[in-house]
């Protein structure tokens, strides 16, 4: 069985240590968060500047001026702090993020990753913090549908749509496999989801798979 | 003495000019000015470019600014937000121009005007189509792109609290743009919901120190007053 879209940030979740902070991009990444048990401390970084995001606000207890970057209410954890954006982005580029989260529309075997328009002549592209946590995350970890809907691989050898950064991703989970991304090689078959065959994950891929 | 507190919104905008770049606060709808955004479509100025992460949403604040034609230029990161009904028309109708910028690249510029520095490199956006046209170098091996600083006639911040020296404090995440914003204009204008003493502010909680704020404009929607959620 594939994974749905609460497993694989289950999945994600539990390759996340205690004491890394880290930055959860808007959509399914901010579900990652939700599978992160309590009791590992975890630093969750928005880049609005808040380092220290808690859980999703109870009913009644919503504050309108805290919100995450999907502009989404939250609360905060004990310990956590503000900043401008201009700190919260040197944070970023200075590299003092642990791990980056992002969705993706493709990403290819040198670790190349597109995510922000799917085409030159987008209709209004949107871009927000994405290259730059792609260009300063020590890591960065993407999480998507392992093809698009109509079935054409996402996982490529060299990425169609343009780029959000170069050789900046290091690791795949998507609804059928966890894919490490190794300077060099390529992509390296890490874990697969539950019945989920090499075979099958090859076929629905766009590059050679290896194995560990 | 020093009384940067002006008694109106349109007191607060006199003099803004046609054709200005104006930089405005807030992250989403949180620490966004909107009461001086109302007033800045109230006084009228055109052709202008405004400075912001988002291109506003349904058809208040910043879009209904661009939706009555006052605004020829975007400087953003995220125009795709909740319901962009106003910039994606104007857009498709090629009746405003879009200058999309990373997001920490954005903040980098506006604060770097801040700190008189014309200039600086970034890995940001290297190689991608947003460093086409920009000179790149290398340092370290590494590939870094060449950003402009980014500086601004007008800037309008929304604050918590702020004194008659023009010192502000934010609240929750609405710092987000406004210390910078408030650091790159030449005239910046600030909203605020409570006015204290002068002396009341605790210095360490003062996020924008008055030297960077020309006038204050108390927006007092009575007690706690929290914003709706737009976008």
């Amino acid at each position: 069985m594939p994974f749905n879209r609460d497993q694989m940030a289950a999945r994600l979740a539990d390759d996340v240590p205690e004491g890394w902070c880290v930055n959860l991009g808007i959509g399914m990444p901010t579900m990652v968060a939700n599978h992160v048990p309590p009791t590992r401390e975890v630093i969750f970084q928005s880049e609005n500047g808040v380092i220290g995001m808690g859980p999703a606000p109870k009913e009644g207890q919503e504050d309108p001026w805290l919100i995450n970057a999907g502009k989404q209410l939250i609360t905060l954890a004990k310990g956590a702090s503000f900043v401008g954006h201009a700190d919260s982005f040197a944070m970023i580029r200075g590299g003092h993020i642990d791990l980056c989260v992002l969705g993706g529309f493709e990403v290819a075997e040198n670790g190349d990753l597109a995510n922000w328009a799917t085409s030159e002549n987008d209709t209004a592209p949107a871009v927000g913090g994405a290259m730059d946590l792609a260009a300063g995350a020590k890591r960065l970890w993407v999480i998507m549908e392992h093809t698009t809907k109509d079935g054409r691989p996402k996982i490529v050898e060299r990425c169609g749509y343009p780029l959000t950064g170069l050789a900046c991703v290091n690791r795949v989970y998507t609804n059928l496999a966890v894919l490490d991304v190794v300077e060099g090689k390529g992509f390296v078959v890490r874990d697969l989801a539950p019945g989920v065959t090499l075979e099958e994950v090859q076929a629905k891929t766009g590059a050679t798979l290896h194995t560990q | 003495m020093i009384n940067k507190i002006v008694q109106s919104v349109a007191d607060a905008l006199a003099g803004v000019k046609d054709g200005s770049t104006v930089l405005i606060g807030g992250f989403g709808s949180v620490g966004q000015p909107d009461v001086l955004i109302e007033g800045l479509i109230e006084q009228g100025a055109k052709d202008l470019t405004i400075v912001l992460n988002n291109a506003g949403s349904g058809r208040i604040g910043v879009a209904k600014l661009m939706d009555q034609g006052q605004v020829r230029k975007i400087v953003c990161s995220f125009p795709r937000s909740k319901d962009p009904v106003v910039f994606e028309t104007l857009y498709r109708e090629g009746k405003i121009e879009l200058e999309l910028v990373p997001q920490g690249t954005l903040a980098e510029r506006i604060r770097a005007a801040g700190a008189g520095i014309p200039a600086f490199y970034t890995a940001t956006a290297a190689g991608t189509l947003l460093a086409r046209g920009k000179e790149s170098r290398e340092f370290d091996g590494k590939t870094y792109v060449m950003e402009r600083a980014l500086k601004a006639d007008v800037a309008l911040v929304e604050a918590w609290e702020a004194d008659r020296w023009g010192n502000l404090v934010y609240r929750g995440s609405g710092g987000n743009f406004n210390p910078i914003m408030a650091m790159a204009a030449e005239l910046t204008i600030a909203q605020a919901q409570h006015i204290r003493e002068l002396g009341e502010l605790h210095p360490h909680m003062i996020g924008t120190p008055g030297v960077y704020v020309n006038r204050v404009v108390q927006v007092d929607r009575g007690g706690d007053w929290l914003k709706p959620e737009q976008n």
